[in-house]
Parts: C-alpha cells; sequence; structure tokens
C-alpha cells in the first residue's frame, strides 16, 4: 500500500469538503425539486393556517419539494410592508399572497402566469370579472385569484328585527335553495333605505361603516355600481360632471347614511361587526365573521342572522368582492415548482379544503365552485350562510369599488375612500352635492397627474 | 506628551522586534484611531440616516411607476410630484393639520411638563422618586399599546368615557366622529404620552439651577413670579429650546396615534404629514408620491431647528 503523504490527504480533503459545500443546496432540499419559499395571509379564522401548512406539506411530499411556509399578518398592514419591501430589495418569498390592489401595484415585478390561469379556466369555467379587472392589469395574468383570504360582503341581516320593524321576511324572501323566495324582485335600494329608516326609528339602526376602511368603501362601492354610477372611466377620464347616475346614487346613498348611527364616520373594519354582535344592528355588510364571532359570543344574536344578497339598483344587483391573489415573484428561483404548487392549490378539492377550513369564509374565483357544501351545513340556524357565495338565481355580480377605472388610478381612489368621503361631505360636512361632486372632480384630477 | 501630538505613547520595543514596522505607526497614529473610532458611527449615520434620506429624495422626483423622472406643468423635471401636491386641497388641509396638532400638542406638553416639574421639585426627595416613576409611565408604555388604551376609551360605539358621562347625565361625545373632537382627542393622546418627557428634562433643569441665585432673589425681596421669571425661566432657557425643538421634531413625524385613532377620518381632517404619507405611499401604491409628502416635513423642521439652535448659540455666547 502506497504511503499517504500529508499534503496527498488535505488535497483529499479538501475535494471532498468543496464537493460538499456545492452539494449542499441539494442536501437541504426534501427532494429534487428544491425548496419554494411561501408567504402566506394569517389567516383571520385561525385553521384556515392549519388547512393551508397541511396543503403545502402534502403538495411537498408528493413532489419533492421543500415547501417553507409562513404566514404574514396584515395588521398593521404588515403583509403590505412585506410586499414592498421584498419588490424593493428583489428578494425574499418565491411566492406571497397578495391582497386586493396589489398584483396591479407590483406588476413589473410579478411573473405571469396567464398559463396556470388559462389551464384553470379551462377546466372549472371563467374566473368571476371582478377578480380578472385586478389580476389581470394589462391583458397579462400577474398574479392566480386565490381562495384563502378571499371574501363577499352580502348583507348579515338580523332577520327577526327586519320582520318586526320593517315588515320585511327575508329568510322567505332568499331561502337556502337555489330559488327565489316570494318578494324577492322588490329587495332593491330603495326598500333597503325605507327599512334603514324604520330600524333607525325603533333603535336597532343597519351598521354600515362610512369611514375611509374597506368595509366603507365596498358597500358604498357596490351601491354605485348598481346605479351605474362611475366616477372615472377604464381609460381613466373623470366622469363626474353632468354624470345623473352617479347624482342618483349619491343621493340614495346620502339617504341611507341619514339613518345610520352617528359615529359610522369613525368606524373601522369592526364597526359593524360590534354593531351586529352587540344586538344593536339590523343589518350589515360583512363576510360571515361576524356571525362566527357571534355564535361564539352572542348566540341569541347569531341564531337569528341570515346572510342575503346585497339589494339591486337600477342597473343590477352587486355583491362588494375583496379579493387575496396569489402570485410569483419574477425574482424567484424556482418559479416552475411554484406554478405548478399554485394551480394545485387552486383546484376544487383544495380550494373546498380551503373553504371548509375557514367555516365558509373563503370564496373561490370560479362561480362553478359556490355549490360547496359548508355553505349549507354550517349553523345555526343552518342555511344562515347558504347566500353567502354568489349563486346564479341571485342574478348578481361581484363588485370591486372604483372599477372600472385603470387599476393604478382606482387603488389610490380605493384608499383614500373618495366615495365614502363624497357623502361624508354632504350628510356630516353639510355641503350641497354640487359641492361635494366637484370636490371628488378636483381630488380624481390630483390623482390622474402622474398616473 | 502634548495634547495635540500626532502619535499615541510609543510602548518599549519587545527585545528583538528591531525597528516598528511602518504599519505599526500608522495604527498609532492619533488621526488613524481616531477614524477607526469613529467609523462604527458614521456607518449607523451613513446607513440608516443619509442613505435613507437620500433615497427618500430621489423616490421623491420619480413618477408613480418609478420608470423615470415626474414631470411637472410649472416646475421643472422631478419635481412634478410637489407640484402636484401644492395644487392639491387635501394636501394643504394634512399641512394644516399636522400644524395644528403639532404645534397644539408640544405646547401643551411644555405647559404640562412645566407644572408637573415644578410639583415634583418641591416634593421631599424621599417621596420624590415614587412620584416621578409613575408619572414616567405613560412614557414607557409603547405608544400603539396605549393609543389603543384610549381608543377603546374613545371608541365609537362602547366609549368608556361615555359611559361614564352617561352615568352624570351627560350626553355622548362623537370623540372620533367629529371633526373638531376627532383632533381634540389625538392631541389628548400625544399630550399624556409626551408631557412626562418634558417633565424629567424639566425636573433635571430645575435640579441644576444653583440655589445662592434663589437665595440672593429672596433677599432682594423677589416674589415667587419674579423668581421663576428673572432665575427659574433664564436658567432653564437653553434645555426648553432644545425640548420643544426635539418634541417638536418628533410630534410633527408622529404616525402611530393617528393610524390607530382615526385613520385621518372623518375625511380627511386629522391626517397629518406621516399618516397621509402612509395612504398615498404604501396603501394607494404611490411611492414617489407618498416620498414628496413626508418630504414637505424637512424644511418646516429645518426652519424651526435653524431658530432655536441660533437662540441656543446666542445664549451660551451671552453667558461665556
Amino acid at each position: 500500500m502506497a504511503d499517504i503523504k500529508r499534503r496527498t490527504l488535505l488535497r483529499s480533503g479538501a475535494g471532498v469538503a468543496a464537493a460538499g459545500v456545492l452539494s449542499a443546496p441539494m442536501v437541504h432540499a426534501q427532494g429534487t425539486g428544491g425548496t419554494l419559499r411561501c408567504g402566506f395571509w394569517d389567516h383571520w379564522v385561525p385553521n384556515g393556517n392549519v388547512v393551508m401548512r397541511q396543503l403545502c406539506a402534502e403538495w411537498g411530499q408528493a413532489n419533492r419539494v421543500d415547501v417553507q411556509m409562513d404566514v404574514v399578518t396584515s395588521n398593521g398592514n404588515q403583509i403590505l410592508l412585506t410586499i414592498n419591501a421584498q419588490a424593493q430589495s428583489r428578494t425574499g418569498y418565491d411566492l406571497m399572497s397578495f391582497p386586493t390592489w396589489e398584483p396591479s401595484n407590483h406588476q413589473r415585478s410579478l411573473e405571469p402566469v396567464d398559463d396556470v390561469v388559462r389551464n384553470l379556466i379551462q377546466k372549472y369555467g371563467a374566473v368571476t370579472p371582478a377578480a380578472e379587472y385586478l389580476g389581470k392589469p394589462a391583458g397579462t395574468w400577474v398574479a392566480i385569484p386565490a381562495v384563502a383570504g378571499t371574501q363577499l360582503k352580502p348583507a348579515c341581516v338580523r332577520f327577526d328585527l327586519l320582520q318586526q320593524h320593517a315588515g320585511i321576511d327575508i329568510r322567505a324572501m332568499w331561502p337556502a335553495r337555489n330559488q327565489r323566495g316570494p318578494g324577492a324582485d322588490t329587495w332593491n335600494w330603495e326598500t333597503f333605505a325605507r327599512a334603514a329608516e324604520a330600524c333607525h326609528r325603533a333603535g336597532f339602526p343597519f351598521g354600515l361603516p362610512m369611514g375611509s376602511f374597506t368595509d366603507a368603501v365596498d358597500w358604498v362601492g357596490a351601491l354605485f355600481e348598481s346605479y351605474g354610477a362611475f366616477m372615472m372611466d377604464d381609460k381613466g377620464a373623470v366622469t363626474v360632471r353632468n354624470n345623473a347616475k352617479l347624482r342618483a346614487a349619491v343621493e340614495m346613498c346620502a339617504r341611507i347614511s341619514r339613518f345610520l348611527p352617528n359615529d359610522v364616520w369613525a368606524w373601522d373594519d369592526g364597526g359593524n361587526n360590534r354593531a351586529l354582535i352587540s344586538g344593536r344592528s339590523a343589518l350589515i355588510f360583512n363576510p360571515p365573521s361576524a356571525w362566527a364571532v357571534a355564535k361564539r359570543d352572542a348566540p341569541q344574536v347569531a341564531e337569528n342572522c341570515w346572510t342575503v344578497p346585497m339589494p339591486a339598483g337600477p342597473e343590477g344587483r352587486f355583491s362588494a368582492y375583496l379579493p387575496y391573489f396569489w402570485g410569483i415573484w419574477n425574482f424567484s428561483r424556482n418559479k416552475g415548482a411554484a406554478k405548478a404548487f399554485l394551480e394545485w392549490l387552486s383546484d376544487r378539492a383544495q380550494a373546498e379544503r380551503q373553504t371548509n377550513g375557514s367555516n365558509g369564509y373563503d370564496i373561490p374565483p370560479f362561480t362553478s365552485m359556490s355549490d360547496f357544501k359548508v355553505w349549507e351545513t354550517e349553523g345555526p340556524p343552518v342555511g344562515s350562510v347558504y347566500n353567502y357565495p354568489v349563486r346564479a338565481h341571485h342574478n348578481a355580480r361581484t363588485s370591486i369599488a372604483m372599477a372600472p377605472a385603470p387599476a393604478a388610478m382606482a387603488v389610490q381612489m380605493y384608499n383614500q375612500g373618495l366615495n365614502t368621503k363624497l357623502i361624508a361631505r354632504i350628510v356630516q360636512g353639510g355641503e350641497s352635492v354640487d359641492q361635494a361632486l366637484g370636490w371628488v372632480e378636483r381630488e380624481l384630477n390630483t390623482i390622474r397627474r402622474g398616473g | 506628551m502634548a495634547a495635540d501630538a500626532t502619535t499615541a505613547p510609543i510602548m518599549p520595543s519587545a527585545p528583538g522586534s528591531g525597528r516598528a514596522s511602518s504599519l505599526q505607526r500608522v495604527a498609532r497614529r492619533r488621526s488613524t484611531i481616531a477614524v477607526l473610532m469613529t467609523t462604527p458611527l458614521l456607518v449607523v449615520i451613513i446607513g440608516l440616516v443619509a442613505y435613507p434620506a437620500a433615497y427618500g429624495i430621489y423616490l421623491s422626483t420619480l413618477n408613480r411607476r418609478m420608470t423615470g423622472f415626474m414631470e411637472g406643468e410649472w416646475l421643472p423635471t422631478g419635481l412634478g410630484n410637489f407640484e402636484i401636491l401644492l395644487e392639491s386641497e387635501t394636501f394643504w388641509a394634512v399641512a394644516w393639520q399636522s400644524c395644528i396638532f403639532a404645534i397644539t400638542a408640544v405646547i401643551l406638553k411644555a405647559l404640562i411638563g412645566f407644572w408637573l416639574a415644578h410639583m415634583l421639585h418641591h416634593i421631599p426627595s424621599k417621596g420624590q422618586r415614587k412620584w416621578r416613576g409613575m408619572l414616567l409611565v405613560p412614557w414607557v408604555i409603547p405608544p400603539a399599546l396605549s393609543t389603543l388604551g384610549w381608543w377603546w376609551m374613545f371608541d365609537p360605539a362602547y366609549s368608556s368615557i361615555n359611559w361614564l358621562f352617561q352615568v352624570f347625565g351627560i350626553p355622548a361625545v362623537p370623540w372620533l366622529g367629529e371633526k373638531w373632537w376627532a383632533r381634540l382627542s389625538i392631541i389628548i393622546v400625544n399630550v399624556w404620552y409626551g408631557a412626562p418627557f418634558f417633565m424629567i428634562m424639566y425636573l433635571a433643569a430645575l435640579k441644576s439651577v444653583p440655589e445662592q441665585l434663589y437665595e440672593a432673589a429672596a433677599i432682594d425681596g423677589a416674589t415667587s413670579w419674579q423668581r421663576l421669571r428673572y432665575v427659574t425661566l433664564p436658567m432653564m432657557a437653553n434645555i426648553i429650546s432644545i425640548t420643544v425643538l426635539f418634541s417638536l421634531i418628533v410630534t410633527f413625524a408622529n404616525y402611530d396615534i393617528v393610524r390607530v385613532l382615526t385613520n385621518g377620518g372623518p375625511r380627511d381632517l386629522t391626517h397629518v404629514f406621516a399618516s397621509y404619507a402612509f395612504q398615498v405611499g404604501i396603501l394607494s401604491g404611490n411611492i414617489p408620491r407618498g416620498a414628496s409628502i413626508s418630504l414637505f416635513m424637512f424644511p418646516i423642521l429645518a426652519i424651526c431647528a435653524f431658530f432655536v439652535l441660533r437662540g441656543v448659540t446666542r445664549r451660551n455666547k451671552e453667558q461665556m
């Protein structure tokens, strides 16, 4: 046996060490698919995160990819700060949850996902148009409409109070089956305004926020859209002047606002939930989260709640919609795995698990998925959230406040709550409709400048 | 060795090491040591102050998509965002509100802090410590948390203060829903949080006023008001100026109180520069315009700082 010299031994050792270091990434990964770092929205419903972790683990094992999942809260806008920081530094997760307007804000940093969405559309039919408006800002899908976190904001009604004080049997109107009941055609904003006045007189005013948080902007946005009232068109032109539809919507909204609690101008997104749960309010616009909390904290309130579509206006019925998206950063090192994972996550079986895990809160982007069992079985009362997703017999469409303005401008209009401030100037500030419309026109021109 | 010598004292060389190498000589120079000692501070200042400030200025010159410089109609290219802001009603309302908020809150904090410091100064030293500790509590609680506590008290639907009012038959107050009440609410919280800082600074200043000055004033028959006017205030002038300046900067840049309590509402009437910059820059995705809004604070504060610091320098020269 030849003598092993000290230098030979050191040289060999260095070679082994170098080989070990070079192959380290693959050693660390679970399999040959590498690592996928995911930043998902921290779900309001605690079980929502549990389900997402299970799904990550299952797909990772099946595809030999090390899926690392973090949850990023939206409290304190942490998710927005994380997205902006990662976009600026061009480093971070491979894929992330993006709140409503963020795909458009960061379209230049996102990997196009037309191929994934095309596959999903082939399997499940069309995506709801509001999600397309947000996720496909320049003719290219830059993010996939997500299941987890996406919500609608229909009316959550205290059916006992509405029956007693406004004479409306809302459960008969919108039963827990795929058909309209008697009087459903009269469920419009005129009926709604009269009911708001009656309940206000009885001491149970509707709990509709009028500040600049999303719940407020969304319901006012849906009302505007149901009147065909738009402040900016899809080309970015301001359409406030001589706009009869806008004026009609503003007048109706101002009329309703006069029958709300006098502090709604300062409500945050929890204000309406508290109004319902405390038993002080006969109606709010919200996902079933308020009702779910009432089940725990005020069961006598929850068992008298019934979710129904928003009222209709002259141009149809719209339901306020606030989606999340899943997007892949274009600086991700594992785009292929990210696309495959997100497509799998959007499949019907996985979508249903996410919706079930969130007790029906999460809304899939495909109308063909509006028939999950969870909305039929949740209660009490059983059937309370049957009408939470948009169903065919509602004859309704999803609405994004400030659409169809170009997303780059709509996001500014939305976050500055221009529609609710317009109403506040009239009802709280004492301005005339013309003065308030003049103000909003000037604000819109400010937003337009510089894109 | 002279104090201004250029090299540090040379220790005797170890036997056999010969002449010190040139590297050792450079290392021994006082200028080298000074650079080494200040390097960490320079790194911190450049990394955490100069670079972000320069980057903020750069961002403010860009268009919304950050693909080029923002053009102006009557201001040069690169200053377009400032031009838009100067023409915006909402921005001027925010500027006006920021001034109302900062000036009112700082004046109130200074007065309350001064009064508290005097009260504490006259408590025997045995009991002073516990009062000092208790009065400092608002200042040591993280403001986001304490503001949340205040929000619960002001909460539109369940205000505990309104509940107490109800007990005494006083009508409920829309603390956060009406313009002037909302403005007052954020000032109250800021004063509650910031007054202890003034108190502790003024207390330290009061303790440093020589007792002989008061004795001499007493011999001259000075009243308590005259002692305050001609002894205490002149001796505290510098610390008052510096504290007011410091607080003005912090209050002008305040974000958390407005964000938690009112989110700028109702109708943008409680927004301050920082909260409005966040709304426009981060929430609305217009980072350059958000940067421009936050930069508006700079000239206002720079002018304040110039006058306050000039006053301090002038007084120091007079005392020398």
